[in-house]
Parts: structure tokens; C-alpha cells; sequence
């Protein structure tokens, strides 16, 4: 039989004497004949455990990745993840629950969002954030539609270095609404004032701003780009890597209006690109404008401390076609892993994961240039993450890397042909000094 | 010497000269219940009749407002983004906007208190 | 455990730590000499420091403030909370599956690749598709994909008139709101009182600024729409397109397939039939299906299996483009991957099939007690119209709290709105006669309580870790995050 379907062919015949009905096939006799699906599925039978176990370490084993050693970034980067997190997220109290409507019951899940909000506003220095969203780049366009809303402009205009797939992710959801979609070319990798007073104007209605930019490189303009944008009266949304801000300043030192990005960095796994989750945090006078669960502090009818969604006539199953956002539920399992991993680190352990990653990976972008013959992609300061090239297509490179057990990096020829040879190399802290040695060895070995 | 009208959607106004104050009714706040939060125009917004002009919000619902009549907004009731609940305890003297009007002739399309009574009362 | 009131914040002691990372094997440069001084933060950003006994206690303190399927029945209407089988979790925690790079070679990622396009053939056959994308990340999102397809397919077609979607009043939030996404207009039709579509509305509501009709069957009320074939005729000849909303094919599977009823596009929620869990509100999966005609708009990449092996292709010149960073919620349909071979062909035609007795039978059971919404056989779930006037009054709201004391999750309130006072339950098949019956006497307790002791219940629910909440409070003032105290 099957283990999830609890009732026995006997409690069948005594429910169905019970309403007076004598065979299930009753209840589907409602569906026209010729709609009826007449034959089985074309699935294969039950499987047990056991088999489901065979069939999935195949199935695992085809793949290639768990043994080896990963500098590949560009947004997703492979750290070191506590113990813990898989433990308060195997709580099943958390994960079979459903989003928190009945607040009475599920303090837990809404007391994790209210500290979430709280990590990710201290972390952003910005002053509101929501529950979280799907991923970084429809976090991006999210950001994107409430520039629109609140400014009433069509325009959006970004820099050519942020994440490829941002960028497409935005074409996308930008094009459906008639928006206007600006790119603005970068100088030697960075996003300058000079560039973006060209494109920006009365009908901007927000600028993105990528730190690190998709190149690894630290955006230097920042302060000047921030001031020309609200000088148009438009909004500048920042988004960043949220491992970076344990060192790096934060969009809201810089003053933006709202900081996005890719949680996987906060103790997610790789998985293959999902599930992740999209972080969006705000200034005050845009919290109506989220889209999104939030979570709010009140008291319950004793007077004692307790959480609620809040704000809620911003949302779909209130404002319908009006709402901020179609997004109902949100990645709330992965935010509690994010919650969990920042809590887990703390002030001084999200620094040191920052600084260590970012000196790593000078170590060996300093050691390559010493030893090999590639040189950097853009002469420029950089975080954890840099692009290097030389006269040898990168794919061969990669294969030579892979003969190694590592996995090289990105081949950035998917930016543009200028890059043809060009690999973007992500450095974490996890990475280890005698993991580097070998990955210059390699690159020493090429001819 | 003001003069009041009401609309079918549950807004009032008050005419006084060129100036036309407009508010919601006390129907309106008492279907809505426990009015949480008040979105306003800025000040020089021109509105058609029929725009919906702001948004008041109960914790479950959220109604749109509409302009009962054109005009540019010349004044809005600042005191209600903090307190919306003033619109709860006296929905008729705490007014939303202030405008002024561009087309008087649109008067005559509106309702008197006792033909917005009668209205009410259907409801 | 229930007076635990701690935030993590304030636990927060400087020379505690839960976690360390080694040491640094590299030597330690200053940041300055690498970065600009103005790109540095000044101080570190304020997150607690806890130890790991700290940080273990306080999540278990919250977890066990918490309702979970695995604590309980939770019968909420047209979410589908079935329980979560172990084994999704235990397989997609496999390191080969995890420990995989987005942006590695396809030829080092040939076991998920193989996942997919496997995936998408059984997704396909359950619905009557022809093609799946994986993308979406929940089902809103699906949905928002579903009618971005809709409208790049007339579009290309030349035929940009098409910027109306109908949508039957009963119809979830999220439809007029993903429509507006997908930059369509919302019109709205009213249904006949039992929820189905009134043909002659619809007839009057299409045209050739329709681009389609959004749909779930069977609809909101449990009821299916028997002239779905007339319906399907009639948008079809009026030039649109025909969207399932999969939030109800709980009833179907095996038994009948929206790709045969005459549906152009499909989105299914993976975490509602499928068994992945909810995760307290995400993340889900929300695939969405199409058929032939509509296959050159989906998101890139998509799956191509040649000789050599998988591989991922961006190859579609009609695409709508992405919708997410990658290949949506990997992690998350590699578990309804798991739960589609556990049941096999036989096992989900008889969770369908289990899901409509076990609805019907709750119904019948209430009956007398409760208004229903319609008297009629339902697939999955049922409507009930408030509780039996004859007997008692009480609104909904305080029969959904008083069940909190009585240890079972409410229902579905106040939806669908075209019923007054709606409670919508869905039991699902994974519960039991004993616990359905559970359920049967304290709802038929609540009636009783609200005869004799209304303000028992109006004052509900009593046992639970906080009491009822002020909402208006929390709306009017928001404290949305935590500050320490000045």
C-alpha cells in the first residue's frame, strides 16, 4: 500500500456507508465520459524507499561537483555552512508549516521573519526589509516597480556589469509591464557619473547600482552617482552580495533607497541555483511600496509581546490587481537559514568571513600574476572575485583545472566577445592556501 | 454660506466660493472599520472627476478615493498620516483635501445629504 | 518553553560565538591595501553574538511555538497541506545533488539535467501537456510566467489588441494581481452561486482584446466544471487562450488532465500536490506547462537531450527571456521528483481519489451543523456557508479560533468571497478516519459551545501561546524591526 495514504480499503467502505455513497467512482461522476483519462498513467509503479535510494544515487553519481574544489561565483558562492542550520531547519514545526495567517500558532515562524527583517536592515543600514523574496534578480525588478511606482516614471537605467542573468531577468519583467529598460556602458569595468549623466534624465525613474559589480570589481563612484540620481529625483537601488557588507559599506551608508540581493551567500547551499532567496530592504518612506509578507511587533490581548503580518493591504490577496506585487509566499525557509548562519557568525564572524575571502583571494590573484603568464582582466581593485585572461581560450583552461579536481570559474565570453579568453575566478573563505598552489600550478603548466 | 454633497462611493463635499473641501463619509469609516493608514495627493495635483486621488486602509481592506469633482488640490489634512483614526471618530469634520475647482457645472451631478440618506439606506 | 520570550538580540553577548571558521592559511593584508579607504564600513554590522547552545534553544524555544503539518491536521482549503514524506528531504540533501554549481558544464551536471527533462516528461503526462519549465519559484510566480506566455504569443501573432484576461469572481488574489505583472487588464465575470462559470457572461465578456481565461479546475468550490469543454470552445474560437491554475489538481491526477479538457497553459504548485514543503510560507516550485503552439515562448534554458548527452540550451529566439536567476527551485522539484516515483501511476490516481472521499465525507458529516455552500459530491475540498443559523450564530472567525484550542489548524476563512461567512476545507489523503473524525466532533463541539457558551468561543482561542493579537496596533504604528533600548 502506500505509507502517505492512511486510510484502508475498510475505512473506505465504512466512509462511504457513513454518507451513504457505495463507491468512490460516485463522487467523479460529474466529469463528461469522453474527458475521463481511460487508461494508467504512463508513469512508472511505486517505488519504496530503498529503491528511491538506488535510483537517486545514480542519478546523483552522473553529476560532478561534490568532490571538488569550486572557485566559480558570480553570485553564488561555496562557504562554510554550520552544523546548525540544517538542524533548526529540520524542525519540521518550521518546515510543514504553512505561511503564518493564524498568527496564534505560529509565533515561531513570525518571530524568525521579525529577526530576520531586523539582520538584514542592520546588515543593509537600511531601515525597513520584508520577508524576503525569490531570488536576487527578481528582487532587482521588484526594486525596479516600486522605482516606478513611487516616482511615477517608466524608466529604468542600468550599468552593463551586473549579473548577466539579472540583466535578462529584468528585460523580462520590465518588458511585460511597457517599461524602459536603459544600459548604460561601463568604463574599464566601473559604473561612472560621467556614463550615467548621459542616459539619466526627467523620466528616470530608478538606477541600479551592482557592489561588487558582476566583474568582481568595487564600484568607486558610488557617493557621486547616489547624488546625481536623487538630484533627478529618481530612486537608486543597490544590489549587493550580503557577505561583502561585513566589511564593505553598506547601501545604506551610501544613502540608496533600496538595497537588494541574492541571499545564498548566508549559509545556503549551491543546489544547483535554488532554492535561494532575494532580500529587499528599504528606506522608511518606501515601506508602503514593498512587495511582500512583513512582520510586525504587537501585543496579544494580555498585554504580552507577539508578531503579526502586517501592512497587509500592500499584498495581492487584499489590493488584487492593485497590489505591489503578485509574490504571495516568500523563501521563508531559506531566510531562516540566512537568520540562522548571520546569528551563527555575529558581528566579528561575518567580518572575518568577508576579509579572509577578500585576502585569499588577493593571495592568489597576486600569485598568478606573479607566476603565470594571464593577466587581469581589469586593473582594478576587487573584492573576492576577479576575471583573468590570457592568449588560451578559458574553456581549455578550465579543462586543464577540472584534471585537477577544480572547478576553474566563469568563462566571461558570456558578457561579450570582448572577453573571449577571459575566466572569472571567486575566492572564499573556504578556500584553502595549498587549494590555491595548485590551481596557479595548473595555470603555471599551460603553454 | 458652504453648501454639502455626497457622492455614491461615499465621499463628501463641501463647496465654500471656488474652494470645494472633501472628506468620507461616516458610513464610509464605519464600513471600514479601524482605519490604519490615509494616503493623500501632493499639494498642485490636478485630478479629473472620477480619478481616484488617495487610499485609506483598514487592516484588511484598502478603498480607493475618488474626486468627486475636478480640481487641483491645494490643500491636504497633514494631521491624518499620523493619526488616521481622527477620520473614525469624526469622519465629517476631518477633512482629506482641499481643491479648487475647474468645473462648478459638475455640482449639479451630485447627491444632497437627504438624497445620500436615502442612498445609504438601500444599501 | 510557552513563557519563552526572548528575541536573539537579546541574548547578545560581545565574547560569545556559536561558529568559527579556520584560520587564516594565507597571509593577512590589511583591506586598505587593496581597497579604497571610502569602501570600508566603519564598524562591523550589529549581529548578535551567541553561543551554540544559545542559538540551538532559542529556534527549538520558537519552533515549539509553532503549528506544523507534523504536529497536526491542517485543513486549509486550496492550499493542499498534505504531509511531507521524509525521503524528499533526505534526497535532496544528497551532497551530489547540493553540492552543484549553477554555472558549471552541462557535462558535469548530467545527473540533474537528466532529473529535469525527466521531471518535465512526468509533469507533462500527469497534465496533458506537451513541455515544462522548471523556472518558477512559487506559484504566483508560475502564474505571472503563464500569462507573460499568453501575451507574447498573440504578440507575435500580431495580434496586440489582446490585453483583457477574464477571471471568474471566485478566483484566488493572485490572478488579478500576476495579470497586472504580465501588464494585462483584469475583467472579472460573475459565476453561477455554485461557483461555475455562466457561459453567457463569459460569452459577452470575450472578444478581440481577450487574450484568454484563467481557470482552476475543479473550481474554488470543489465543484468541477462540467461545460468545460463549451468554455474552452468558446475562448478558443473567440481568438484566447485557456490557463489552468493548478491550484486544485489534488482531484485529478490520474482521473483527468487539464491538457484534455482544452487547456493552452498550465501552472502546478509543487508544494501543494506535489509534497513539497511549505517551508512557512516558501520556497515552493510553480512549473508551468504549455502546449505545442506555445512552446517557442518559454523562459530560457530549457533542457535538450542529445546524443552526447543533456544540455542546457538558450536557443529560442521567441523566448519571454528568464524569470529567475537559473533553473528555479532545484532543490525543491528534485522533492516532488521524489514523491512522483514513491507513488508511481497507481499511487497518485489513488491519492486523488482518497483526497475526494476524505473531503466528502468531512462534508457530509457537517452538514447538518454547518450551511454548505452547495449540496452537491465535491473533488477535493467543500465550502461551508458559515455555521447552521437554525442552531447557534457565531462568525466564522471565532469558529476558526475556538478549533486552535481544540488542537487541529483552522480551515480557509472568508474565501471564496461569493460565499457569505466560507470556511473551505481540504483534508487531503494523507489524513486518517480517526483524525477526520477529530476534526467532525469539534466542529460539531463548536456549534454546541456556541449555543450555550458563545462567549467561550467569541474569546477563542484560549490555549494557545499568545492570544489574540492587535492588528490594528501593529498596522497603525509598525515595529518592523528590533532596536535596543535607548
Amino acid at each position: 500500500m502506500f505509507p502517505y495514504i492512511a486510510n484502508t480499503p475498510q475505512d473506505e467502505k465504512d466512509m462511504l456507508k457513513a454518507i451513504g455513497f457505495n463507491s468512490i467512482e460516485e463522487f467523479f461522476d460529474d466529469i463528461p465520459k469522453e474527458l475521463r483519462l481511460n487508461r494508467d498513467l504512463n508513469l512508472k509503479p511505486a517505488m519504496t524507499e530503498a529503491e528511491i535510494k538506488t535510483h537517486m544515487a545514480e542519478l546523483g553519481n552522473k553529476n560532478q561537483g561534490k568532490d571538488l574544489v569550486n572557485f566559480i561565483g558570480g553570485g553564488v558562492y561555496d562557504r562554510h555552512i554550520p552544523s546548525v542550520i540544517n538542524h533548526v531547519i529540520s524542525r519540521s514545526e518550521f518546515y510543514t508549516a504553512y505561511t503564518p495567517y493564524q498568527p496564534e500558532i505560529s509565533q515561531g515562524s513570525l518571530q524568525v521573519i521579525f529577526e530576520y527583517q531586523t539582520l538584514i536592515t542592520n546588515l543593509t543600514g537600511m531601515d525597513v526589509s520584508n520577508a524576503s523574496l525569490y531570488d536576487g534578480a527578481s528582487a532587482v525588478a521588484e526594486a525596479a516597480f516600486m522605482a516606478v511606482d513611487k516616482t511615477r516614471n517608466k524608466e529604468i537605467i542600468v550599468p552593463d556589469n551586473i549579473h548577466p542573468n539579472t540583466l535578462r531577468v529584468l528585460k523580462t519583467y520590465l518588458r511585460f509591464k511597457d517599461l524602459d529598460l536603459v544600459i548604460v556602458p561601463t568604463k574599464e569595468g566601473t559604473f561612472t557619473k560621467a556614463a550615467l549623466e548621459e542616459k539619466i534624465s526627467k523620466n528616470t525613474a530608478g538606477v541600479l547600482v551592482q557592489n561588487p559589480n558582476f566583474y568582481g570589481l568595487v564600484e568607486d563612484e558610488i557617493e557621486e552617482i547616489v547624488e546625481l540620481t536623487h538630484k533627478n529625483k529618481a530612486l537608486l537601488i543597490m544590489s549587493v552580495d550580503p557577505i561583502t557588507l561585513g566589511v564593505l559599506k553598506s547601501p545604506g551608508d551610501y544613502g540608496a533607497d533600496i538595497a537588494v540581493g541574492d541571499g545564498q551567500s548566508l549559509g545556503n547551499g549551491l543546489n544547483f541555483g535554488g532554492p535561494y532567496f532575494g532580500f529587499m530592504a528599504a528606506t522608511n518612506k518606501l515601506i508602503r511600496k514593498m512587495p511582500g509578507r512583513i512582520a510586525g511587533q504587537t501585543v496579544d490581548k494580555d498585554g504580552k509581546r507577539g508578531f503579526v503580518l502586517t501592512l497587509q493591504t500592500r499584498e495581492q490577496h487584499i489590493r488584487r490587481e492593485k497590489a505591489t506585487s503578485n509574490i504571495c509566499t516568500n523563501q521563508a525557509l531559506n531566510a531562516l537559514m540566512a537568520s540562522v548562519y548571520m546569528v551563527a557568525l555575529g558581528k566579528k564572524g561575518i567580518a572575518e568571513v568577508a576579509t579572509q575571502s577578500a585576502q585569499k583571494a588577493h593571495y592568489l590573484y597576486n600569485q598568478i600574476l606573479e607566476k603565470t603568464n594571464f593577466k587581469p582582466v581589469y586593473d582594478k581593485p576587487f573584492f573576492m572575485e576577479f576575471g583573468i585572461t590570457s592568449d588560451i581560450p578559458a574553456a581549455k583552461v578550465k579543462e586543464a583545472l577540472l584534471k585537477e579536481g577544480i572547478l576553474g570559474g566563469i568563462e566571461l565570453r558570456i558578457c561579450g566577445d570582448d572577453f573571449k579568453n577571459g575566466l572569472l575566478v571567486a575566492v572564499t573563505e573556504k578556500r584553502t592556501k595549498k587549494e590555491m598552489d595548485q590551481f596557479v600550478q595548473v595555470l603555471e603548466g599551460l603553454k | 454660506m458652504s453648501e454639502l454633497y455626497f457622492t455614491k462611493k461615499h465621499e463628501w463635499v463641501k463647496v465654500e466660493g471656488e474652494h470645494a473641501t472633501i472628506g468620507i463619509s461616516d458610513y464610509a469609516q464605519e464600513q471600514l472599520g479601524d482605519i490604519v493608514f490615509i494616503e493623500l495627493p501632493d499639494v498642485d495635483e490636478d485630478f479629473e472627476r472620477g480619478d481616484d486621488f488617495g487610499v485609506v486602509e483598514s487592516v484588511k481592506a484598502a478603498s480607493d478615493i475618488y474626486m468627486p469633482i475636478s480640481g487641483k488640490v491645494v490643500e491636504i489634512n497633514e494631521e491624518l498620516e499620523d493619526s488616521p483614526d481622527l477620520v473614525n471618530e469624526d469622519a465629517m469634520t476631518n477633512w482629506m483635501v482641499k481643491v479648487e475647482i475647474t468645473n462648478k457645472e459638475e455640482l449639479a451631478d451630485l447627491l444632497s445629504e437627504d438624497q445620500y440618506k436615502d442612498f445609504i439606506e438601500e444599501e | 518553553m510557552k513563557k519563552y520570550d526572548s528575541l536573539i538580540f537579546e541574548l547578545s553577548n560581545p565574547d560569545r560565538r556559536a561558529f568559527e571558521i579556520p584560520k587564516n592559511d594565507v597571509e593577512e593584508v590589511s583591506l586598505e591595501s587593496f581597497l579604497p579607504k571610502e569602501s570600508l564600513r566603519k564598524e562591523a554590522p550589529e549581529l548578535p553574538q551567541v553561543s551554540q547552545v544559545d542559538l540551538m534553544r532559542h529556534y527549538t524555544n520558537l519552533s515549539n511555538k509553532n503549528y506544523g503539518l507534523d504536529t497536526g491536521f491542517y485543513p486549509l482549503g486550496s492550499c493542499t497541506m498534505k504531509y511531507n514524506p521524509k525521503i524528499n528531504e533526505d534526497m535532496a540533501r544528497l551532497p551530489s545533488f547540493t553540492e552543484t554549481h549553477p554555472m558549471q558544464d552541462d557535462a558535469l551536471v548530467q545527473g540533474n539535467l537528466e532529473l529535469m527533462d525527466n521531471l518535465d516528461q512526468m509533469l507533462c503526462e500527469i497534465t496533458g501537456m506537451d513541455k515544462m519549465t522548471l523556472q518558477p519559484i512559487a506559484g504566483s510566480h508560475g502564474e505571472m510566467l503563464g500569462l507573460m506566455l499568453m501575451k507574447a504569443y498573440h504578440q507575435d501573432k500580431g495580434d496586440t489588441k489582446r490585453t483583457k484576461i477574464i477571471v471568474p469572481d471566485s478566483s484566488h488574489g493572485t490572478n488579478p494581481a500576476s495579470a497586472a505583472m504580465a501588464g494585462l487588464d483584469v475583467v472579472t465575470i460573475e459565476s453561477k452561486e455554485n461557483g461555475e462559470i455562466d457561459l453567457g457572461e463569459l460569452k459577452d465578456a470575450l472578444g478581440d482584446d481577450v487574450a484568454g481565461l484563467m481557470l482552476t479546475n475543479p473550481n474554488t468550490l470543489g465543484l468541477f466544471e462540467k461545460q468545460i469543454q463549451d468554455i474552452a470552445k468558446a475562448v478558443h474560437e473567440a481568438g484566447g487562450l485557456l490557463y489552468y491554475d493548478g491550484a486544485n489538481t489534488n482531484a485529478i491526477m490520474g482521473i483527468t488532465r487539464p491538457g484534455d479538457m482544452g487547456f493552452d497553459i498550465v501552472h502546478l504548485n509543487l508544494h501543494k500536490t506535489f509534497t513539497t514543503p511549505h517551508g512557512g510560507g516558501g520556497p515552493g516550485s510553480g512549473p508551468v506547462g504549455v502546449k505545442e503552439r506555445l512552446v517557442p515562448y518559454l523562459p530560457v534554458p530549457f533542457v535538450e537531450k542529445k546524443e552526447a548527452g543533456y544540455k542546457l540550451s538558450y536557443d529560442s529566439p521567441k523566448s519571454v527571456g528568464k524569470i529567475s536567476n537559473y533553473y528555479g527551485n532545484f532543490g525543491i522539484y528534485l522533492r516532488a521528483y521524489v514523491y512522483i516515483l514513491s507513488m508511481g501511476y497507481n499511487g497518485l490516481k489513488r491519492a486523488s481519489e482518497v483526497a475526494v472521499l476524505n473531503a466528502n465525507y468531512l462534508m457530509y458529516s457537517l452538514k447538518d451543523h454547518y450551511k454548505l455552500a452547495v449540496d452537491r459530491p465535491c473533488k477535493h475540498e467543500f465550502v461551508l456557508a458559515g455555521i447552521n443559523t437554525d442552531i447557534a450564530e457565531m462568525p466564522t472567525v471565532n469558529i476558526a479560533k475556538r478549533l486552535l484550542d481544540y488542537g487541529h489548524h483552522p480551515p480557509t476563512v472568508y474565501f471564496p468571497l461569493i460565499v457569505n461567512e466560507a470556511l473551505m476545507v481540504e483534508p487531503t489523503e494523507t489524513e486518517s478516519k480517526e483524525m477526520l473524525d477529530d476534526f467532525i466532533q469539534a466542529m460539531k463541539d463548536i456549534v454546541e459551545e456556541s449555543k450555550n457558551d458563545p462567549e467561550l468561543v467569541k474569546t477563542a482561542p484560549h490555549t494557545t501561546p499568545v492570544r489574540k493579537l492587535d492588528e490594528v496596533g501593529a498596522a497603525r504604528n509598525p515595529i518592523v524591526r528590533w532596536k535596543p533600548e535607548e
